[in-house]
């Protein structure tokens, strides 16, 4: 009895390991992405479980598994700190065999598990996180950095304002490591055009009360009120702008990053007239009209933000990169696959992996729409003009990146 | 023109004012802890989800109702103190007699279900919510521009504080009430119910959260983790005043909004830190707090 027993689950592991070398090297049998992102704080909304969501979509859509080996999506909250992402990153890839790990908004913990990415020799899939470091001073060839950048924010909205005659500015800078890439790529932009800075103001991350702070750049005289922050900092920014009177003084907010969700919680008629730079937006064409309403059905009728559209797009590509190496081992070849092979998918339309990890495609320059205009939920921006993906971010020899030859 | 400090005294007095502004929530926030502390020796963690959820029912309140901000704020504070009661009776009875410690798990584990419940249902980037028209707009008053609606939070909150302040020291049912808290064997041998006055009095310290949830939720955005944000903030300002001191949470929570206003102009970055630095400088030189009485 025993020994048959003994017999049987030999037969049955010597089965199990000629199916595992029958297709290719993919190890443990599995291919496991890790979503890292906040499922619970100020950017749950426009990444956690949406991102997760995302995920599973793009993985659904290649067919559920690469080349017959199955795809498996996990998850996990970093709280936006980068100690805790950081030990997640380790745990994923050291205990889990995580393969890639997607998403990560936060440029704190985005830099932390770039590098812990590359020590490993793993994949990182960045959708969420801001930090033109990322692609720049701090790039790496593990890190594929898919959605947005401070650069992109700064050209978009930057330059539409000064052009628009904004030309003198005063920032209110989230004091970490992503406020302060905006602020920085900002400023060069706007005194690139010929305008000025005339201060700032560096404010901590989860900041309620911006009363104060309005006030000083009130008593700047700038222009332009640049908010280099980002959810609920910018939120609760442009409702106490409105409430102080600021816009109605003759100056203009500009909001440096907004996510749809942003606006979505601020209201048209306090957010009515933001211009902004996003990557996405629901409402383009058929394709992302499509996809979009198939994300929204499972997402409790909410339209998925640019981070999670992005996080789709990026999960499509490595799969795609997956089935031409077969192999998920070492990551530094799966993200040259990645950079070999052109993007293509539905939400970002067709663009490149560049060499630094940077992926370009369109951006959209967007102005949020009155009420009036407005014809139901989510009917949110006018999209103002486009910009072409070979101008939407930095050139490859303006960033510093040491893969850049 | 002269300055003070480096910066034009006008801007000095357009941040004082400010922190003033702050202070009021801090107050009226710290002074619901205080009471509730004082009075049933909870340390009530949960009162910064109770406050998000005071800004919520004026939200609901207005969306699916139509009733707006004043309603709201005669009926959220009823509405969420009436639910502090039904905890009160259901669970933090339970443990009244057990050592502080277990107050403080059992609140912070309700705290995190109400705000993982809110979050769950509407998200994390919060709800619109606008000022009142009666109080929209502002006045220009030299120095800087004075918001209506900032006027108004500072005033209801000092009235809503010292008269919570007289009735607690200046009353005979606030002598009641201090006296079930020193003994409380003895206060019920005269015939007073007071199990029912320590629900009643929770129920009152959490109806301060949600009061203090409805001023806030034309000025921040309606969304979960606006309590837990401040919470630690508040539970600094009660240990600065004195544990369970009523005036001490009142005066520290005006003066530590001014305190951090300034902050914000002369070195921002710390603008979120300050307070916990001023903590530890008075438990280093008064551990009872500045109004506190050493036990």
């Amino acid at each position: 009895m025993m020994k048959k027993r003994l017999l049987g689950t030999t037969a049955a592991l010597l089965a199990g390991l000629a199916a595992g070398s029958a297709h290719a090297a993919f190890s443990d049998g599995k291919i496991k992405i890790g979503v890292l992102n906040d499922q619970s704080s100020l950017y749950a909304d426009l990444s956690g479980q949406g991102s997760v969501l995302a995920a599973r979509m793009a993985v659904e859509d290649f067919g559920g598994s690469v080349n017959g080996t199955p795809v498996e999506i996990i998850f996990a909250d970093h709280q936006n700190k980068a100690d805790i992402g950081s030990n997640i990153a380790r745990q994923w890839y050291d205990v889990e065999q995580v393969d890639a790990i997607a998403d990560v908004p936060n440029s704190a913990v985005a830099l932390a598990v770039s590098q812990i990415t590359r020590d490993k020799n793993k994949v990182h899939l960045n959708s969420g996180a801001g930090t033109s470091s990322l692609t720049g001073d701090k790039c790496s060839p593990n890190t594929v950095h898919w959605t947005y950048d401070t650069w992109a924010l700064a050209n978009g909205t930057g330059s539409a304002v000064v052009e628009n005659g904004g030309d003198s500015w005063f920032f209110l800078t989230a004091d970490y490591a992503f406020g302060h890439a905006l602020e920085g790529d900002t400023a060069a932009v706007v005194k690139e055009k010929g305008g000025q800075v005339l201060g700032e103001v560096r404010h901590p991350l989860n900041t309620a009360d911006f009363s104060s702070f309005l006030l000083q750049a009130q008593g700047s005289g700038a222009k332009v009120i640049g908010l280099a922050n980002a959810g609920s900092d910018t939120t609760n920014a442009i409702k106490q702008a409105s409430e102080f009177g600021i816009v109605q003084a003759g100056q203009t907010l500009a909001g440096l990053l907004v996510f749809i969700t942003d606006v979505h919680g601020l209201g048209l008629q306090t957010a009515q007239g933001l211009t902004l730079t996003e990557a996405f937006y629901w409402d383009l064409n058929d394709e992302t009209r499509a996809w979009s309403k198939r994300f929204a059905e499972q997402n409790g009728g909410k339209q998925p933000t640019m981070v999670q559209a992005g996080v789709y797009g990026a999960v499509l590509h490595y799969l795609k990169a997956l089935a031409e190496t077969g192999d998920d081992s070492d990551g530094v070849k799966v993200v040259e696959q990645m950079k070999a092979m052109p993007t293509e998918d539905p939400l970002f339309g067709k663009g490149e992996v560049r060499v630094d990890g940077r992926t370009t495609h369109p951006m959209y320059l967007l102005q949020v729409k009155t009420p009036e205009e407005s014809k139901g939920p989510w009917d949110y921006y006018n999209v103002v003009s486009t910009i072409p993906a070979d101008q939407a971010f930095r050139p490859l020899d303006k960033g510093g990146c040491e893969l850049v030859k | 023109m002269t300055e003070l400090l480096g910066i034009p005294p006008q801007v000095l007095f357009g941040q004082v004012l400010l922190g003033l502004i702050n202070g009021a929530f801090y107050a009226v926030l710290s002074l619901g802890l205080a009471v509730i502390f004082g009075l049933l020796n909870i340390i009530n963690f949960a009162h910064g989800a109770l406050y998000m959820t005071g800004a919520f029912v004026a939200w609901f309140l207005l969306s699916y109702l139509g009733l707006g901000y004043w309603w709201a704020l005669l009926l959220s504070p009823v509405i969420v103190g009436a639910l502090g009661m039904v905890l009160e009776r259901t669970l933090l009875k339970r443990i009244a007699n057990l050592d502080h410690l277990y107050g403080l798990l059992l609140t912070f584990g309700l705290a995190l279900i109400i705000q993982g419940l809110f979050r769950n249902y509407f998200g994390s980037s919060g709800q619109p919510y606008q000022i009142p028209p009666l109080l929209a707009g502002g006045h220009n008053l030299g120095f800087m521009f004075l918001p209506n609606y900032r006027a108004w939070v500072v005033a209801a909150s000092l009235v809503v504080c010292l008269g919570t302040w007289f009735v607690i020291e200046r009353t005979k049912l606030g002598s009641y009430l201090r006296a079930a808290t020193e003994n409380p064997v003895m206060v019920q041998a005269f015939g007073i119910d007071v199990p029912r006055m320590v629900t009643l009095t929770y129920g009152f310290g959490v109806a301060l959260a949600a009061f203090a949830g409805v001023l806030a939720a034309p000025i921040y955005q309606v969304s979960p983790q606006m309590g837990a944000d401040l919470i630690i903030v508040v539970f600094a300002v009660v240990v600065i005043g004195g544990m369970g001191s009523i005036l001490g949470s009142i005066v520290t929570g005006f003066g530590l909004g001014i305190v951090e206003g300034l902050t914000k102009v002369f070195y921002p970055e710390a603008s979120s830190t300050v307070i916990f630095i001023v903590m530890a400088i008075v438990l280093l030189i008064k551990p009872a707090g500045l109004f506190g009485r050493a036990a």
